[in-house]
């Protein structure tokens, strides 16, 4: 990786090793999807953050369209019983 | 009394990432709970889904508690009264010296405003909180679709 270079030159008072930065680097290619990136692939660091940056937008983006659709569905539904229900299928 | 100081160790196991599921469901489903209690009739849907929205990253961030930084900042940023616009947009000097070149660092800096907190981060920091914001973000997605699915269920 290119980075590496740069980052053995640098100072900085947490002696961070490049090896950590790799190890990091990996654990957060394991979090995001397969279809974006395959696991044990080498990827570039810049293609690893890249791809985190968009899935990261598009789980916000997840997030918004599922809060407009609960608040579509909570006028309309009769929550005590509702909330029985959904309790009882998360804890299936 | 704010609610949402009770600390709720959900992890009986000594799992260090934040993703605890039944906290972050006593939460949420409370706060919805209490969204449909007090909209009053004819508020509108933009506001009500604001304050979904808003509870959203509330359980994300209770259920995470004081444990990671991320969840630290989105804390701070809910309580805060007037939410600052714009104030984590540039890192700041002393993260800047663990980044890494060029196309690293547009991406560094990019991932630094999408994850809360992230502008004060150093770059491993940074890393390592993504990850697990990211792990909790699928956790509170997972939720709402489970919500959304038991109430559609309801409604049918």
């Amino acid at each position: 990786m290119s980075s590496r270079r740069s980052r053995s030159r640098q100072s900085s008072s947490s002696r961070i090793t490049d090896e950590q930065i790799i190890d990091l680097m990996s654990k957060l290619q394991a979090v995001l999807p397969e279809a974006r990136l395959a696991r044990n692939d080498r990827v570039s660091a810049a293609r690893v953050l890249q791809e985190t940056c968009s899935h990261i937008r598009s789980l916000h983006r997840e997030v918004d369209d599922l809060g407009e659709r609960l608040s579509e569905l909570l006028a309309t539904t009769d929550i005590s019983s509702a909330q029985a229900a959904v309790i009882r299928s998360l804890l299936m | 009394m704010d609610s949402k100081r009770r600390p709720i160790h959900g992890g009986i196991s000594r799992n260090p990432n934040s993703t605890s599921k039944p906290a972050m469901a006593f939460h949420f489903l409370r706060a919805l709970s209490h969204i449909r209690l007090t909209t009053r009739r004819g508020s509108s849907l933009a506001r009500r889904t604001l304050r979904i929205r808003r509870a959203a990253y509330a359980s994300m961030a209770c259920s995470a508690g004081t444990r990671r930084a991320w969840s630290r900042a989105l804390l701070r940023k809910l309580r805060s009264p007037a939410p600052r616009r714009g104030a984590s947009v540039l890192p700041r000097r002393a993260a800047r010296t663990t980044s890494s070149p060029d196309t690293d660092l547009r991406q560094a800096l990019a991932l630094r405003r999408l994850v809360p907190g992230g502008a004060a981060m150093e770059h491993c920091e940074l890393l390592e909180e993504t990850a697990d914001y990211i792990r909790c973000l699928n956790a509170q997605v997972w939720l709402m679709q489970a919500v959304v699915h038991g109430l559609g269920d309801l409604s049918n």
